[in-house]
């Protein structure tokens, strides 16, 4: 079974496994405004948790999203360097970032749960 | 420094701006309106294809009175003051004793009246009324107007809607200026703004602008726009934003915008640093203000370096984004004039990355102003 926990950076994971797919939250999203342009990595890239892995760009400023927990790029998203507004439109479904595999389920542990993140975006 | 949000400034129209849900930011000292719920990239589109109203009161309005207050403007600017005929404004460049620019701005001969009408930056009003009263004293008296407030009306509906709140503007042709009722409250109103369409700029008095917004809003063609898709609209118009595009590290020559310089003043050379602004004019300039389009999605933006295709580096980004009607990055920049010609294949340094652009010429979307 899956279960999805969240950053104070506003990125979600969703961990399958020890396979973890990433996106902004709907909030990140918002708050972005349009987003115009999304870079994601290639797959074999190892990232650590914490490291720059993905750029957002709204029309105005451009925002990096960072891997929430380490592992290796499996697939980035393609869909959204034609259609970065999926993005806006559906930020914890079809808007995901890229999937890492050899994820450590401790690091998946100590992120938020969804009701913690809820609790930090109404403490903003 | 913008300030914390209490010493922010606000425009007579903040409480409007706040009703219509409007995201707030620090901007100019001023809290000015970013964008709307309607979101960034559909105000912009929205503008150019109907009509978009901006609150630009945070810009600086003057009258400059005296003997003659166009040959005394002209001691700052190049610009063509004194041919400047009845009804028209025109565009000038404020210039420091070095010839670097100090602000762009618009001035106007309102018809039958001596006095000239000023509108400089908000950003640098503070600073541009001091310079000038100083280096006018003896010749003109400055009058800065806070009180009053500044619309743009921009879109190719905007004719249609503001003849109704005020008949027969929509005679108006681009640059020509007259005073107006607008919606019942006295105006000046000008055929021109920052957008690249056609359109008009209204200035009102504070207490009179509410009034004129809600007026103009009511109008379905109408929805109010903010500072972002601003910013968006006039790069795309390949239109300058001081701080950015000009500053006082440059000169008109520089900055591509000799046109600006009036006829009879290139001759005479008789503004600040005349002989050596048009020297530099004659002879060119080690770098020049250009557009340049990346050729792949990925934005550019301010302080972008540019290199040739061999890695050095050439020039930088001084703007850079979105460009929603073109549905593609856009850029405007400061390049090595060996590199300034249309074409010109460069590299922009991009998350350490060369992607590849070319400088193109500006405006990148066709302006549409009303010329008859």
């Amino acid at each position: 079974m899956s279960e999805v926990r969240y950053t104070d950076q506003h990125e979600w994971v969703n961990l399958d496994g020890d396979t973890a797919t990433v996106g902004i939250t709907k909030h990140a999203a918002e708050q972005l405004g349009d987003v115009v342009f999304v870079e994601v990595p290639e797959a074999g890239r190892k990232v650590g948790a914490g490291g720059e892995a993905a750029v957002v760009e709204s029309v105005k400023a451009a925002s990096d999203v960072y891997a929430p927990v380490g592992g290796e790029v499996v697939e980035g998203n393609k869909a959204l360097a034609d259609e970065p507004a999926k993005v806006n439109a559906d930020p914890e479904g079809e808007g995901w970032f890229f999937k890492l595999k050899g994820v450590s389920k401790d690091e998946f542990a100590k992120l938020m749960t969804k009701a913690q993140y809820d609790e930090f975006v109404k403490g903003l | 420094m913008t300030g914390s949000e209490e010493t922010l400034r606000k425009t007579p129209l903040y409480e409007l701006h706040l009703e219509l849900g409007a995201k707030m930011v620090p901007f100019a000292g001023y809290a000015m309106p970013v964008q709307y719920p309607t979101g960034v990239l559909k105000e912009h589109l929205h503008t150019r294809e109907k009509a978009g109203l901006f609150d630009v009161s945070h810009m600086g309005q003057a009258f400059l009175s005296g003997g003659d207050p166009a040959k005394a403007l002209e001691r700052v600017t190049p610009a063509d003051v004194q041919g400047l005929k009845e009804g028209m404004q025109r565009y000038g460049l404020l210039l420091n004793d070095r010839g670097t620019i100090i602000d762009d701005f618009m001035f106007t001969h309102l018809a039958g009246e001596k006095d000239l009408y000023l509108v400089v930056n908000g950003a640098t009003k503070e600073g541009d009324f001091a310079y000038m009263a100083d280096k006018l004293k003896g010749h003109a008296t400055l009058a800065p107007k806070p009180d009053r407030a500044l619309l743009a009306l921009q879109g190719p509906a905007a004719g249609k809607v503001l003849e109704k709140l005020s008949p027969g503007i929509d005679t108006l042709t681009f640059m020509r200026v007259r005073r107006a009722t607008v919606a019942g409250c006295p105006a000046i109103v000008s055929r021109s703004g920052y957008t690249g369409e056609d359109g008009f700029e209204i200035s009102l008095e504070g207490k009179d602008v509410e009034k004129v917004a809600r007026a103009l809003l009511a109008d379905p063609d109408v929805l109010p726009i903010g500072l972002a898709a601003r910013d968006s609209l006039r790069l795309e118009a390949g239109l300058c934003l001081y701080g950015h595009d000009i500053d006082e590290s440059v000169d008109p020559a520089e900055a591509n915008l000799v046109w600006s310089i009036g006829k009879r003043r290139k001759m005479d050379k008789d503004f600040p640093a005349g002989e050596k602004i048009m020297d530099r004019v004659l002879n060119g300039t080690a770098k020049k203000r250009v557009g340049i389009l990346p050729v792949g999605k990925a934005p550019a933006r301010e302080g972008t370096e540019i290199t040739d295709k061999s890695g050095k580096v050439i020039g930088k980004i001084t703007s850079g984004g979105f460009g929603p009607s073109l549905n593609a990055p856009v850029a405007m920049g400061y390049v090595e004039t060996a590199f300034a010609a249309d074409g010109t294949e460069v590299d922009l340094m991009v998350r350490g990355k060369p992607n590849p652009a070319r400088v193109a010429p500006m405006p990148f979307v066709p302006n549409r102003y009303k010329r008859k």
